[in-house]
């Protein structure tokens, strides 16, 4: 990493991306550089300028000033920057949410009679969503990974049976969001305060974290599909989720009869 | 009527439109936003064959839309579920007089709902009286995102929303489609939660709440609570179109749907004219859910049959062919479906 001569990485264009990996659509639980909602980044001196994008004009406001206000302080927080514009484009809500961002007013300040309290219930809601789904991702890896595990012995399954994978990380990193610790011991299957299930609860659990599980991941694909509708190209600028479950995108995706099969090449 | 391998399917498109986006009915912006966002839907869902221009898009008219239905479209009866915006439309973005119009000249065929919005207060349910008998409803579309002056949505928990159902329950409106969108007051919560329905079913459990696209993009949280109220039912409009791009992804929907609330409170729609019926109905009727898929049991003719027609015709008491009518299935009222088939280990 290029350094300078105070031992910070410079402020790069690339930088203030990785900078903004850590900004979560929290609907959709991935970042929003892998969903190619980064439209553009212009580092002048110590001045960033971001645009943001998103797949409809009518995408949530209160999620969008989620996104846009996360990376305002996640670029604010990079060594070297002295000023931070950025604007949420071609939403119904931008000058509302880009006047707000302009001058820190924060969430109510922005919304003001629109808004009675802050979001931290809402991104609570989709921490705790996340975690669900990021659960389910793991036991039912275990579960097709591993034919004698019954389904009625999911609720005893912990931490340390896991794999050391992605999947796995994704957990953690969920749990600790929610508050869960990772103790080794920890049990896997358990509500968003670590509570686990009565035996014969588990199956519904599973099967209920499943729904959310496929909710969160068809309208990823969803978002990312109309994103590519609405911006031709801003599939360049996609990328798959990191812990994407079982199915390739590819295979859960692919539109059976859009795209032609390549010809057989005619002997003329 | 689809026939198809010597099945016959009664086709029931219980969620069409008849709107005008035309730039000279736009009112702000937003009006563009808003069409454009349907577009951007409908081109990005649909197979080539079946994409309209976005000028085409912009306004159907009757006659296209007869056409598309009942010549083209296998569609025996369809439902108008129209959506007002009046903050975004100098005349509202559905047509209420075309389309009511139609459906006046055609009641073997149309089904005209309207709207309301309890933001109207006692005007509004004035209103609500007079459209009942003009329109003779039988249901209401209500679009909870709506915006209304200051406001940019509202909850059926809402005190004037509870009175409005009150009302619906007296003028014999027993159907009430919930469409969620993205905004709510106040902005702070999830606007697409489907918390507030679950509570008026179990204040009205009289009436019928059809929530539209299935709850998407909340999917889990209407299965969850229509498992648990009995007059919780799905509508299909929006989900359908995944069967081409996203076959697996449709697949899912389904399994999950017939998993939790079963096959007598699905209902068939295209979404009309966000999509045509044509080619859904054809793929619907061919669709199966993938073998290697075994959390899911397969999708059975009968199941089609109900879900394509027969239970939004039951709900609209809309006359089907004695051959081909089924019975209820012998389930459960609440609670999951089959719950042996949540066979997770061979997920």
């Amino acid at each position: 990493m290029t350094a300078t001569a105070l031992g910070a990485p410079a402020l790069t264009e690339d930088a203030v991306r990785r900078a903004l990996d850590v900004v979560i659509d929290p609907e959709l639980d991935e970042p929003i550089t892998d969903l190619g909602f980064v439209r553009s980044v212009r580092v002048d001196d110590g001045l960033v300028e971001v645009h943001l994008r998103l797949p409809t004009s009518f995408c949530a406001p209160n999620f969008a000033y989620l996104m846009a206000s996360d990376a305002k302080d996640a670029i604010t927080a990079l060594a070297g920057v002295t000023h931070v514009v950025v604007e949420l484009d071609d939403h119904h809500d931008s000058e509302i949410i880009n006047r707000g961002l302009a001058a820190d007013a924060g969430y109510v300040g922005t919304f003001r009679h629109e808004a009675d309290q802050d979001l931290d219930e809402l991104r609570a809601t989709f921490q705790r969503k996340a975690h669900t789904a990021a659960m389910e991702r793991v036991l039912t890896a275990l579960l097709r990974a591993r034919p004698d595990l019954p389904e009625s012995e999911v609720g005893t399954v912990v931490l340390a049976d896991l794999p050391d994978d992605e999947h796995t990380a994704s957990l953690l990193r969920r749990r600790t969001a929610i508050g869960l610790g990772n103790h080794p011991q920890a049990p896997v299957l358990v509500d968003a305060h670590g509570v686990t299930y009565p035996p014969d609860q588990v199956p519904m659990a599973l099967r209920r974290a499943r729904s959310t599980r496929i909710s969160i991941d068809g309208n990823a694909h969803f978002c990312r599909g109309l994103l590519q509708t609405r911006y031709p190209g801003s599939e360049q600028d996609q990328a798959p989720r990191a812990d994407a479950a079982f199915f390739s995108p590819e295979s859960l995706f692919t539109p059976p009869s859009d795209t032609p099969a390549p010809h057989t090449q005619e002997i003329a | 009527m689809y026939t198809k391998n010597g099945e016959s399917y009664f086709i029931v498109d219980a969620h069409i439109a008849l709107w005008d986006a035309r730039p000279e009915n736009q009112r702000n912006i937003h009006g563009k936003q808003f069409i454009d966002c349907f577009y951007d839907y409908h081109a990005n869902l649909s197979p080539e064959s079946e994409k309209w221009t976005y000028e085409e898009y912009l306004y159907q008219g009757g006659t296209r839309l007869m056409k598309d239905l009942f010549e083209d479209g296998y569609v025996d009866h369809a439902i108008f579920q129209p959506a007002y915006l009046g903050e975004f439309y100098h005349r509202g973005f559905g047509q209420t007089e075309e389309a009511s119009a139609l459906a006046a000249a055609h009641p073997d065929k149309l089904t005209y709902n309207h709207c309301f919005d309890p933001r109207n207060g006692e005007q509004g349910l004035e209103q609500l009286h007079a459209d009942a008998e003009r329109f003779n409803l039988k249901g209401v579309k209500l679009y909870t995102a709506e915006w209304h002056g200051d406001s940019r949505g509202y909850k059926l928990t809402d005190p004037w929303a509870m009175r409005y159902l009150e009302a619906c329950r007296d003028l014999g409106i027993r159907n009430i489609h919930i469409h969620k969108g993205p905004t709510i007051r106040p902005l702070d919560r999830d606007a697409f939660d489907v918390a507030d329905i679950d509570h008026v079913a179990t204040d009205f459990t009289d009436l019928n709440f059809v929530v539209e696209h299935c709850g998407l993009p909340r999917l889990e949280d209407f299965c969850w609570i229509a498992t648990q109220e009995p007059n919780v039912h799905g509508g299909l409009a929006v989900a359908m179109p995944f069967i081409h791009t996203r076959p697996r992804y449709f697949a899912q929907i389904m399994g999950e749907l017939l998993y939790w609330i079963g096959e007598d409170r699905i209902q068939f729609a295209s979404d009309y004219a966000l999509w045509t019926p044509r080619w859904l109905v054809e793929a619907f009727v061919d669709f199966q859910i993938p073998e290697d898929m075994t959390e899911y049991g397969p999708i059975t003719t009968d199941q089609k049959k109900k879900i394509l027609g027969l239970n939004a015709a039951k709900m609209y008491d809309i006359a089907v062919p004695a051959h081909l009518q089924l019975p209820n299935a012998d389930e459960t009222a609440t609670g999951p479906r089959e719950p042996e088939r949540a066979d997770l280990a061979h997920v």
